[in-house]
């Protein structure tokens, strides 16, 4: 029997058509748009203006909070605005354009590809490497890594999680990145052991990537202290809490987080660009995208400087179908449709996934049959029908007593509900107005 | 590139299933046990079955395009099951009208009088069958016997169910040994020649469609297997203290509409609870309710009221019974 996390769970078609394709480095566009808000936490502070010359690496803005990280140009080139521009979140934020010029790196760049096993730097070291690297957990989540490497005082970090669980559908770049950056990725868990100061690592894999966990087993005995844990397929099992249950079998107390219970989780992309950033002195300026979708001609991974158009990662993959109805930045269990195709690739992109028409829209929604589905799926144990029909009724103390703000928006229940109720939207809803409520509160 | 694209939150994909495609696979999972009914009660189970189906699905759409005036949901299947459900707990020989009213009672009070689809407390064809029941007790208990019934509907030879046996033998004092001689054996039982409802006679076929629901995920394990086996321990109880005064737990669990209502008539989702810890509150119940209207009440059988009465409480174990939340003994220990 294979492992999981025991509560709830989906498990939607797979099509992870593009598992086999290797990653095909991206051409660099003509122009790159860098957000200052790529992270979770507070906006970078912009360290450029309009007319200023950069190289790829160089820093383009400044961490600005405890919670906040730096950005680094990823091309070379001339600074043509500061301005706002539309982002994958649909918002417009600031960002820095930057018209092209060559492709001139920043000299303190190992741009070499030979591997670089051993450091002399202490884990204070790592830690402010990863952060001078503006590295931000590759996952999707985006918070700031350089936070989760320090353990607070009276907690003690017992193992290290590393997330290959890549539960969303469609997207392979981790799978990848897995069985071409195998070393790479084993570098930077020991030096994240160390900065944690650990001796035991796990890495958590989907059984539905069996090279992946070959691969890595048979460099695993090369690494002390690590080792690869293949887990039964289920969404979502990259969720941090869910993966900690699967693999060491310990529940994160509702609000807190996963060093509450001696772990810290990193996704292997996250380690893969410590390694770089502490072995090659290389910030976080690209990163792998998977861009699928059943009308492309061409799916595939790429690896894509940061800011690069979302139009020029599908030309990449054949142009855009005729069909097309809707466009996905991440997974389409919790990814973000985009309303244009210029937004800029950021840190947390893993995927962007063109749909076809016929799967652009929902059905139109029925009654609720209290079919119990959506309560046997939950993960967090949390009762989706109640949370909604609580949501549509304002009534917010209800919905906080139902324990709201422990969903992490999986959305396994909309996915799950034979009437297409838009269960997480009213569950979003009561999520906003109860912390604005929590917030109000503790003034 | 001037497309405009869909923009909606995530999720972006959906399960494959939806009301349609639940409601249909009850009813494809209870068309053996019809099957087998239409082999032993012949053109009267046809006739029953096929009244009860088109008036439910006619006064659904005859109440929401004219009373309610909103666009008639029949095409979701849930009249349809609601139709087949009840003829599946009347007799063979049930006369047409009587059909309609109890068709009409299903339907109009208990379904749609309560908002329609998923807003009923109770569940639909058992509130008309207990309807029928009471207002018309000598048309809803007559039995017509299994195979020499086969060609005729209102006017067909009728005998005792099992259960009638066992009650009248056991209060006239006739020990159960010798009552187990005059009742269908295990086998018949199983396969279902017995007098008795159209849909609740044949517990093969009952098994097979609930296997079927099952794999389908269409129910959960829950609600079936917690009042077969509360009705297997309680009668067990009962007959191991006295086993001539009691009959033994594979005989209730074969008779009367025990398999029937545990598998698909408790199961309605609307009127059951939403968590797996009350289900088992809901199934303990009704095993409980059943067994004792059935050997302490005034009935033979005692599995529609008891299924009804735990419908009353469905609201208070969902109010009161939560799922274990993710994270939450450690935050409290």
């Amino acid at each position: 029997m294979l492992k999981t996390f025991p509560k709830g769970g989906v498990h939607p078609a797979e099509n992870k058509v593009t598992a086999s394709k290797p990653i095909e480095t991206l051409p660099v566009p003509k122009t790159v748009s860098i957000p200052v808000a790529q992270h979770l936490g507070a906006p970078s502070t912009p360290e450029v203006k309009k007319g200023d010359t950069v190289k790829a690496g160089q820093l383009i803005a400044k961490s600005s909070a405890f919670v906040s990280t730096n950005i680094h140009s990823s091309v070379s080139g001339k600074v043509l605005k500061v301005d706002k521009v539309t982002d994958t979140s649909g918002y417009r934020q600031t960002a820095v354009v930057i018209q092209v010029e060559g492709d001139e790196w920043d000299e303190s760049i190992d741009t070499g590809k030979e591997l670089k096993k051993d450091t002399g730097l202490t884990g204070e070291e790592i830690r402010n490497k990863t952060l001078e690297a503006g590295i931000v957990g590759l996952g999707g989540a985006t918070f700031p890594s350089h936070i989760k490497l320090s353990v607070p005082k009276g907690k003690k970090a017992e193992v290290l999680i590393i997330n290959g669980a890549e539960c969303e559908p469609y997207l392979t770049a981790d799978h990848r990145l897995m069985l071409e950056k195998g070393e790479e990725l084993m570098v930077g868990i020991r030096l994240l052991m160390k900065a944690l100061d650990v001796e035991k690592a796990m890495i958590g894999i989907e059984n539905n990537k069996p090279d992946a966990i070959e691969h890595l087993s048979s460099l695993a005995g090369k690494y002390k202290g690590v080792s690869v844990h293949p887990l039964k397929v289920m969404y979502p099992q990259g969720a941090e809490k869910q993966l900690i249950k699967a693999l060491i079998n310990r529940e994160v107390p509702s609000g807190g987080l996963p060093i509450d219970v001696g772990t810290v989780v990193h996704n292997v992309g996250t380690a893969v660009a410590v390694y770089e950033a502490v072995q090659k002195n290389k910030p976080l300026i690209e990163r792998v995208v998977t861009v699928s979708g059943e009308s492309l001609k061409n799916p595939g991974n790429f690896m894509v400087r940061i800011g690069t158009p979302v139009s020029e990662l599908i030309e990449a993959a054949g142009g855009l179908p005729d069909d097309t109805g809707k466009i996905i930045s991440g997974g389409p269990m919790m990814g973000k449709a985009l309303n244009s195709l210029e937004v800029p690739i950021a840190k947390g992109t893993s995927g962007i996934l063109v749909f076809p028409e016929n799967k652009a829209k929902r059905d139109k929604p029925q009654n609720c049959i209290r079919c119990a589905k959506c309560v046997s799926i939950c993960p967090m144990g949390l009762e989706p029908y109640l949370l909604r029909s609580a949501s549509e009724r304002e009534m917010w103390e209800m919905v906080e007593n139902e324990r709201v703000m422990d969903c992490m928006e999986c959305g396994s229940c909309s996915y799950i509900c034979p009437s297409r109720l838009p269960l997480l939207d009213y569950i979003r809803l009561g999520k906003s107005t109860v912390s604005k409520i929590i917030r109000s509160r503790k003034q | 590139m001037s497309k405009l694209l869909t923009v909606s939150p995530s999720p972006h994909t959906f399960g494959g299933d939806n009301v349609k495609k639940l409601m249909y696979g009850v009813i494809l999972a209870l068309l053996p046990a019809l099957a087998v009914s239409v082999y032993f009660f012949g053109i009267g189970a046809l006739v029953v079955t096929a009244v009860s189906i088109i008036s439910c699905i006619g006064f659904e759409y005859l109440i929401q395009k004219f009373l309610m005036k909103t666009e008639p949901t029949i095409s979701d299947g849930s009249a349809a099951v609601t139709g087949l459900l009840l003829a599946f707990n009347l007799p063979s020989n049930l006369p047409v009208w009587i059909i309609i009213i109890g068709a009409l009672v299903s339907i109009g009070v208990g379904k749609m009088s309560f908002g329609g689809l998923g807003n009923n407390p109770f569940n639909p064809a058992l509130v008309g069958r207990v309807f029928m029941l009471i207002s018309f007790p000598v048309q809803m208990t007559s039995w017509p016997e299994p195979v020499a019934a086969r060609t005729q509907y209102t006017d067909a030879v009728t005998g005792a169910t099992p259960l009638d046996v066992m009650k009248e033998g056991i209060a006239d004092g006739v020990p159960v040994s010798q009552l187990m001689g005059e009742v269908p054996g295990y086998l018949d039982l199983f396969i279902g020649r017995m007098g008795g409802c159209i849909g609740e006679i044949s517990a093969a076929a009952l098994i097979l469609g609930g296997i079927y629901l099952l794999v389908r995920k269409i129910i959960s394990w829950h609600i079936p297997v917690s009042i077969i086996a509360t009705i297997a321990v309680f009668t067990g109880i009962l007959w191991g203290a006295n086993p001539e005064a009691n009959a033994d737990p594979v005989f209730h669990i074969l008779t009367g509409g025990i398999l029937l209502g545990a598998i698909f008539m408790a199961t309605d989702y609307a009127t059951s609870p939403m968590t797996a810890k009350g289900m088992w509150i809901y199934g303990v119940g009704i095993g409980i309710i059943t067994v004792t209207i059935r050997v302490w009440g005034a009935y033979p059988e005692g599995m529609s009221f008891a299924i009804l009465i735990m419908n009353a409480f469905v609201p208070v174990i969902n109010k009161y019974v939560k799922p274990k939340r993710f994270g939450e003994e450690i935050k409290n220990g």
